[in-house]
């Protein structure tokens, strides 16, 4: 069994215009999606991320307000689980909520084997 | 969304498994959090609460996708808490605060602690009940007090309001900014009001539930669940006024219990197919049980005193339905005595209409056919001409009864009355008579 990391990208709930009900409704496909996840045995840990940060860069370890080039390239959170091979972690992705939005992806990268 | 989703909140509680939230818990909260700050900044700065909720709101929906907090409640409370302190704490922000908590707000002594104290159970209950009776203030026109409560106290937004009246959003935005307007040029005040002020003004905010209950329950045209939520909220708002002794009247447990009545009927009348059911053809097994011991628990509560007011009758009536085994065991006679006091306090067509049918089955039809064509005012409803329809066709006139159910056909576009409409019609030239549908 190998881990793989989820990569959540673009801000898929910037609207808004959403009232609460519809966000209510927004908020319980993520829940159903990582409960259903969590209850086949292989969540391992998910978190969001803020939008704001600071990058450290290079030998002068300048720091910077960042890292930001884009919007929709913001890694708004992740998904660490475990799967069989990449294509049950690729199954995994095809049901997260973000997907419903055109500009949404999941970045699916496996663990590195040490 | 089942049954359950009526009652449900009747035996409200946060204790569900975890990560499983409550229905509507964000609509639900998204009310009373804008009560509780409407009432803390005065409500000259209504919008800003409603902004402060939203952001609460649309932050719990970024980071719960994660992980649903323990408690969830306790957790949009002291998000909303922080963002309106952070608010108040701006510069300059003293002067748009108009509420009677001002000079507490000012001083950081007090500040947090009085944000705080209002963000508790019982002050969050009290907001509410301030804001049901501003936003139901007999200044404001009926329609613009129903928007407004569903926009302040339920957490509905103008769409899922438009949606429900089958409106648009600017007639809505327009009908919620006047009543706005209203309440800041009469500089109506964000209390409960008290002794004799509560009975007058009580009536005016159990009117507005009434009709956002009727709004969900009878429009045929709506889907079901926003019509359903309508009901929801009208029975919530309605419990919430029985958990206060100053509301807590008779005919506040009456309204009660005639919407519990009626509500436990809301699945039956509707078939698979999305088709009416008749109360004749309602399989009576379907009706919650539950929702009529709540009505009848209510009504006991309403017969207190000594006025008997409209929502006592309607209750009546319903509970009449509600205890008939049958509809063969219907007591019509009991259900006419209560329309004919119920006539003589609401003579509105429509309840004149019911107070016929009622008769055609207490007396005869021909009486009854006397008394709706009485109703020259309702000549243009097609619940008028159904009903003639209806009862011409039960004394073996199917002629006459073709003509009145085609004339109903033409006053309705609703596609569920017209299937109706349609088989009863089918029947009149079909002999021999095998009864109606």
């Amino acid at each position: 069994m190998a881990e793989f990391l989820l990569l959540f990208r673009h801000d898929d709930i910037r609207n808004a215009n959403l009232s609460p009900e519809q966000m209510q409704a927004q908020m319980q496909k993520w829940v159903a999606w990582m409960g259903d996840i969590a209850s086949r045995g292989k969540m391992l840990s998910s978190q969001p991320l803020e939008r704001t940060g600071k990058v450290v860069r290079g030998t002068k370890k300048a720091i910077t307000d960042g890292p930001f080039a884009e919007g929709k390239e913001v890694i708004g959170g992740y998904l660490l689980c475990k799967a069989d091979t990449i294509e049950e972690a690729i199954a995994i992705a095809e049901g997260c909520p973000i997907l419903e939005h055109d500009a949404g992806t999941v970045e699916v990268r496996p663990i590195g084997r040490m | 969304m089942g049954e359950l989703l009526i009652f449900g909140f009747i035996f409200y509680n946060m204790q569900q498994e975890p990560n499983q939230l409550v229905d509507h818990l964000f609509r639900t909260e998204a009310g009373k959090m804008t009560a509780v700050l409407t009432r803390l900044f005065g409500f000259k700065q209504h919008e800003t609460a409603e902004d402060i909720v939203h952001d609460t709101i649309y932050q719990a929906l970024k980071e719960w996708r994660f992980r649903v907090p323990e408690n969830p409640t306790a957790w949009l409370y002291r998000v909303a808490k922080n963002k309106a302190i952070d608010y108040l704490r701006r510069e300059n922000r003293m002067a748009e605060i108009s509420s009677e908590l001002k000079p507490l707000l000012k001083s950081e002594y007090t500040l947090p602690t009085v944000v705080n104290f209002y963000f508790n159970e019982n002050e969050i209950a009290d907001s509410q009940l301030r804001m049901m009776f501003a936003a139901c203030h007999p200044a404001i026109p009926e329609e613009a007090q129903i928007a407004l409560v569903l926009k302040t106290l339920c957490g509905f937004s103008v769409e899922e309001i438009a949606r429900a009246f089958l409106s648009n959003k600017d007639s809505i935005e327009k009908r919620l900014y006047r009543a706005k307007e209203k309440i800041r040029e009469a500089n109506i005040q964000l209390d409960v009001p008290v002794g004799n002020d509560m009975q007058t003004r009580l009536e005016t905010v159990l009117q507005c539930i009434y009709l956002l209950f009727n709004e969900g329950y009878n429009s045929s045209t709506a889907d079901s669940v926003i019509r359903k939520d309508l009901c929801y909220e009208a029975i919530r708002l309605c419990l919430l006024l029985t958990e206060n002794p100053n509301s807590n009247l008779p005919e506040t447990n009456a309204l009660l219990a005639l919407m519990c009545y009626n509500a436990s009927r809301f699945d039956a009348r509707i078939d698979n197919d999305g088709l009416i059911v008749l109360l004749q053809d309602q399989d009576r097994t379907k009706w919650n049980k539950e929702l009529i011991q709540k009505g009848q628990y209510y009504f006991n509560i309403s017969s207190a005193g000594n006025h008997i007011s409209t929502y006592h009758l309607e209750a009546a009536i319903s509970s009449m339905h509600c205890m008939a085994a049958s509809f063969a065991q219907t007591n019509w006679k009991a259900i006419l005595g209560f329309y004919n006091l119920l006539t003589e306090r609401k003579p509105s067509p429509v309840v004149l209409l019911n107070r016929a049918i009622a008769l055609s089955f207490a007396e005869s039809k021909q009486a009854a056919i006397a008394e709706i064509k009485k109703l020259g005012s309702l000549q243009n409803h097609y619940l008028y001409n159904a009903a003639l329809g209806d009862l011409y066709f039960d004394i073996g006139k199917t002629d006459e009864a073709k003509v009145y159910y085609e004339t109903a056909l033409k006053q309705t576009h609703n596609p569920q009355e017209h299937e109706l409409l349609n088989k009863k019609l089918a029947l009149t030239s079909s002999k021999p008579n095998t009864g109606r549908p």
